[in-house]
């Protein structure tokens, strides 16, 4: 994009242009692309921003690794549709990533080479197919949790991928909770598989909110700059309160002792989940880890002739039938 | 959890991401060169139905403009969201100025006659 510069403005100085941002954060305005912003602000929302994108992408394969074994062609369609929406949030995140002045190429490569992180949830691996209900349900459910209140986000094309995205996650978390309804009307078996698949992932859903609050100090400052609306543990908690009376209507439990009502504060009570664990698998170490970097390196290098066929196509121009068929003003004066 | 453990924000939306300590990025030039340059980005126009406007919705990156229509259909328009599709590429748009709130757009600030509200008209005349 090209501006044309209307030649009224002399260049304002940082103070101003600090007090401009402020103000308009104070409004509850929103920054766009081209409006001065200080840079921890610029980098703080490529980091969450790019990850966020990471996460979708990679999100796509522990639930991609049941669409060849769906149990029925209703299941594999709806499967191939809900990895279908993740492949389009990351490309929604990717393209408000790249208004801050990060190129799709570096997006890539930083994920690639493990420069740049991914949600710790995608490491684990999907070993029944009642995990893709219980991701629809749990860890869509949690990203939910995550997603509504940055709708609101200070920075307008993040929000924006933001409203887009949270019209299609209630799809999956849908159609997870209906997949696990369905087998829990099955067999015995069936509803084994359904509550030692909700065994797995309730812990790892809990830690998709973060670490405590008082292990987050940067909390604060996206707080202030309105890239963030609420902190972790009340996003956690406000999970928790939500999943309780879905899990008793399907007729599951969670695997927390420490998990009850408390009529004082109105909310329920539980436990912590194994921060140590959290931390192995941010780092790399968890079960997947390897294995997801290296499916998406693979695909990326794999489809590196279709990208470069696609680019001496368009150099080429227009093959000759289809100059042919265009209208005659196309072809001068004619 | 001690130190490791700071700095995570749970709003990486699919769940917590790491925000000390990870590259940007920024400021390392857009295209990393090598045998295939970037695609060029295409900014995407979909309407809703018919009587609206086209609506910018995002953008996307493609080959050649072809290819650019068949992307933004896969990726804007999965349920519906559209009956036409404009795509244009991102450096054919000629953009106002740098900031959202320059002086460009002082001139309408001050004409408040140009609004039908400047105008006191007796409540009893009607149709007004
Ligand atoms: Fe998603
Ligand atoms: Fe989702």
């Amino acid at each position: 994009m090209t501006a044309i510069d209307s030649g009224v403005t002399s260049a304002p100085d940082e103070a101003a242009l600090a007090h401009d941002f402020q103000e308009t954060i104070s409004r509850n305005d929103r920054i766009e692309p081209r409006d001065w912003m200080p840079e921890g602000y610029r980098k703080t929302l490529v980091r969450q921003v790019a990850q966020h994108a990471h996460s979708e992408i990679i999100g796509m394969q522990p639930e991609g690794n049941w669409i060849g074994r769906a149990p029925s062609l209703r299941r594999k369609a709806i499967l191939l549709a809900k990895v279908q929406d993740e492949a389009g949030h990351g490309l929604y995140l990717y393209s408000a990533c790249e208004t801050l002045g990060v190129s799709r190429q570096q997006l890539t490569e930083m994920l690639i080479s493990g420069k740049q992180k991914y949600s710790s949830i995608f490491n684990y691996p999907t070993l029944s197919f009642a995990d893709v209900g219980t991701i629809g349900w749990l860890v869509d459910g949690a990203a939910i949790c995550n997603q509504v209140p940055l709708c609101r986000t200070s920075y307008g094309p993040y929000g924006r991928s933001m409203i887009r995205i949270c019209k299609e996650e209630s799809f999956h978390q849908r159609q997870g909770y209906e997949l696990l309804m369905t087998m829990m009307r099955g067999t015995d078996e069936q509803r084994a598989m359904v509550q030692e698949s909700v065994d797995r992932f309730w812990w790892p859903a809990l830690m998709m909110f973060g670490p405590p609050d008082n292990d987050s100090p940067n909390t604060a400052q996206s707080m202030e700059w309105g890239i963030k609306r609420n902190t972790n543990d009340e996003l956690r908690q406000k999970f928790v309160d939500m999943s309780m009376p879905q899990a008793e209507a399907l007729g599951v439990t969670f695997p927390d002792p420490e998990l009850r009502w408390n009529a004082e504060r109105g909310h329920y009570d539980f436990g912590q989940p194994d921060w140590d664990e959290f931390m192995q698998v941010v780092k790399g170490n968890g079960p997947c880890n390897a294995q997801r970097i290296e499916h998406r390196r693979r695909a990326h290098e794999d489809g590196a002739w279709v990208r470069a066929a696609a680019t001496a196509y368009a150099a080429r121009g227009p093959l000759v039938e289809e100059a042919a068929q265009r209208p005659s003003r196309d072809r001068g004066a004619a | 959890m001690g130190d490791e453990g700071r700095d995570y924000t749970a709003e990486g939306g699919h769940g917590a991401v790491p925000l000390k300590d990870v590259p940007t990025g920024l400021g390392q030039g857009g295209d990393l060169g090598g045998p295939q340059p970037e695609w060029p980005l295409y900014e995407v126009f979909v309407r809703g139905k018919r009587g609206l406007n086209h609506v910018h919705v995002g953008s996307l990156h493609a080959a050649d403009d072809r290819m650019a229509l068949l992307h933004a259909r896969d990726v804007y328009t999965r349920r519906n969201e559209g009956v036409s599709i404009w795509v244009v590429r991102a450096d054919a748009i000629t953009a106002s100025s740098p900031d959202e709130k320059d002086p460009m757009f002082a001139p309408s600030g001050d004409k408040v006659y140009r609004h039908p509200t400047f105008y006191e008209i007796p409540a009893d005349v009607p149709h007004m």
